[in-house]
């Protein structure tokens, strides 16, 4: 498309209004910034992003509403993890049992590679038992490599408690959805 | 062998370089704080060396004003590696920098930045031929954006580098005539002289408006600041001619570019703003005491300082031009206007005489 300029006057070829129009409009931005402090910059550390609540940050593992572990070790997050952060111990025949009834196996170890990790949430997804979910968090830090992998205890820890005994509620009503999905054929 | 003169002339180029340099240093953060400022931001306020956060009030004051920050800057700057890339051309590569760095600070030598302090002149060297010497070593200037952008092998700083000098070499021309009235008005070509014939008739802003104009629109040029920043223009050009310099060799064509603008800022508060002097409190002669020798160097580093927040303030007030614009804007504008100046100052000066 070709755009019909218009010509310009004298006046604005002599760059004044320009000049002026630049001027008048920094400096009222300086003055602002300088004496009012209406600054736009967000100063981290002190100040912190208000972090939206479907956020998917740091995946952690879950207790339930008893402080037991809800993982059983089955795994699928491990298959199903894109970038492999996830690596699980299963306790094996002989370990050790689960700390809560309805569940037949913990996991003897749980390690999720923070820096491996992509953050996409197939991990909660797929997890049967809603014993992993990617939270709020967002700023790690670590001086090696070896800091950032993060052990069952300390997922655990990070991951604190969600109550209720909510398993297969969401995936029932997922379902539900599905079944009166209004398709016309 | 005059001893005096060469012990005073040592020290007094040790301090001037001394204070350029930390002026260079400080121009760099003005920048940083005036762009943050004028675009809402914060700018930096962190570096803050270890005892200085326990001093009350003060302390955080200054971290907060990023007073500490070229020091992180230098520091980092040294620390880098200085990584040259296969292919470039070795001697040019290593010869760039410093070309790019000397002139700018050999200006410096012919300015006078003060009157007197005893009976010490306060100006390194009192050329009779101050001016034709400055065009002269500005000229060398081009010489180290060019052979950078030469020896990079490289296309972006090629680029870079034929720009600055066409850019260079068009607004020379201008920026030569633009001065040309005022030696026809002064008599003079000795920088100490023509402040001096200023200390008796005014400033010569006053006499000369337009050949200020153009003189100051041609140092920004000269400078390569913006509005004419051509050869470092970062959206088109990655980094211009200094795209493949890293460390302390890129720092040489950071200070030799806020060098160049202190030069810049102190050639036109002598050629057009009366250098030392203040039209009030009897601060316009030459000292007589220490105080007033004093107070002369502070009212033109004072008047140094405000030029260069005109040249930062500018940069983030307008766009660039575009190349032709430049063109256009040098040759068929700026060089007309300054033949005309001169024509005119020349008649009138001839109807008086």
């Amino acid at each position: 498309m070709i755009v019909n300029r218009k010509p310009l006057t004298l006046w604005e070829r002599l760059y004044l209004p320009a000049i002026v129009g630049g001027f008048k409009v920094t400096a009222r931005h300086l003055f602002r910034s300088l004496f009012g402090g209406k600054t736009i910059t967000m100063e981290y550390p002190e100040q912190k992003w208000a972090v939206p609540p479907d956020y998917r940050g740091a995946p952690y593992l879950v207790r339930d509403q008893d402080g037991n572990t809800k993982c059983v070790s089955c795994q699928l997050c491990e298959f199903v993890c894109p970038p492999r952060a996830i690596k699980i111990i299963p306790p094996g025949p002989v370990g050790q049992l689960a700390d809560r009834p309805n569940a037949e196996k913990i996991p003897k170890e749980f390690e999720i590679d923070m820096l491996r990790c992509i953050f996409c949430g197939f991990c909660q997804e797929v997890c049967p038992e809603e014993a992993i979910f990617l939270l709020r968090d967002y700023s790690f830090t670590g001086l090696t490599r070896a800091e950032m992998i993060y052990n069952k205890e300390k997922l655990l820890a990070l991951g604190g408690t969600v109550g209720g005994v909510r398993k297969w509620k969401q995936k029932l009503e997922e379902a539900g959805e599905q079944e009166d999905f209004p398709v016309k054929i | 062998m005059d001893w005096n003169f060469i012990i005073f002339s040592v020290v007094k180029i040790a301090v001037v370089i001394a204070v350029v340099q930390g002026m260079v240093a400080y121009a760099v953060l003005a920048e940083r704080k005036i762009s943050a400022w004028i675009q809402d931001r914060v700018g930096p306020n962190r570096a803050a060396p270890p005892f200085v956060k326990d001093i009350p009030v003060i302390g955080p004051f200054l971290i907060r004003l990023g007073l500490f920050q070229p020091f992180a800057d230098g520091l980092k700057f040294m620390l880098k590696e200085d990584f040259t890339p296969a292919g470039v051309r070795k001697a040019f590569f290593w010869l760039a920098p410093a070309i790019a760095i000397i002139p700018s600070m050999l200006v410096v030598a012919v300015i006078p930045f003060g009157s007197q302090l005893g009976h010490q002149k306060m100006v390194i060297a009192d050329l009779n031929i101050g001016i034709l010497y400055t065009f002269g070593i500005v000229s060398i200037g081009v010489y180290g954006i060019v052979l950078a952008g030469y020896a990079a092998n490289s296309k972006y700083p090629f680029l870079g580098g034929i720009r600055s000098g066409a850019q260079m070499i068009s607004y020379e021309v201008a920026m030569g005539m633009s001065v040309i009235p005022v030696l026809l008005i002064v008599g003079n070509l000795n920088l100490s002289r023509i402040i001096g014939w200023q200390t008796q008739h005014g400033w010569l802003v006053l006499y000369a408006p337009v050949s200020f104009l153009i003189f100051m629109v041609a140092s920004f040029a000269e400078t390569n600041r913006l509005p004419f920043d051509f050869p470092e223009a970062e959206q088109e050009l990655v980094g211009g001619y200094h795209t493949e310099y890293s460390s302390m060799k890129f720092a040489l064509f950071f200070l030799a570019e806020y060098s160049n603008m202190i030069a810049s800022a102190a050639m036109m508060v002598t050629l057009f703003f009366g250098g030392w002097t203040l039209p009030f409190w009897g601060l316009d002669h030459p000292a007589a005491t220490l105080g007033q020798g004093i107070a002369h160097i502070f009212i033109f580093v004072a008047k140094m300082l405000l030029f260069m927040v005109v040249f930062i303030w500018v940069r983030w007030m307008w766009p660039r031009f575009r190349y032709d614009q430049l063109m256009d804007l040098g040759w068929r504008r700026f060089v007309p206007l300054a033949l005309a100046n001169i024509l005119a100052t020349a008649v009138i000066l001839w109807m008086k005489s």
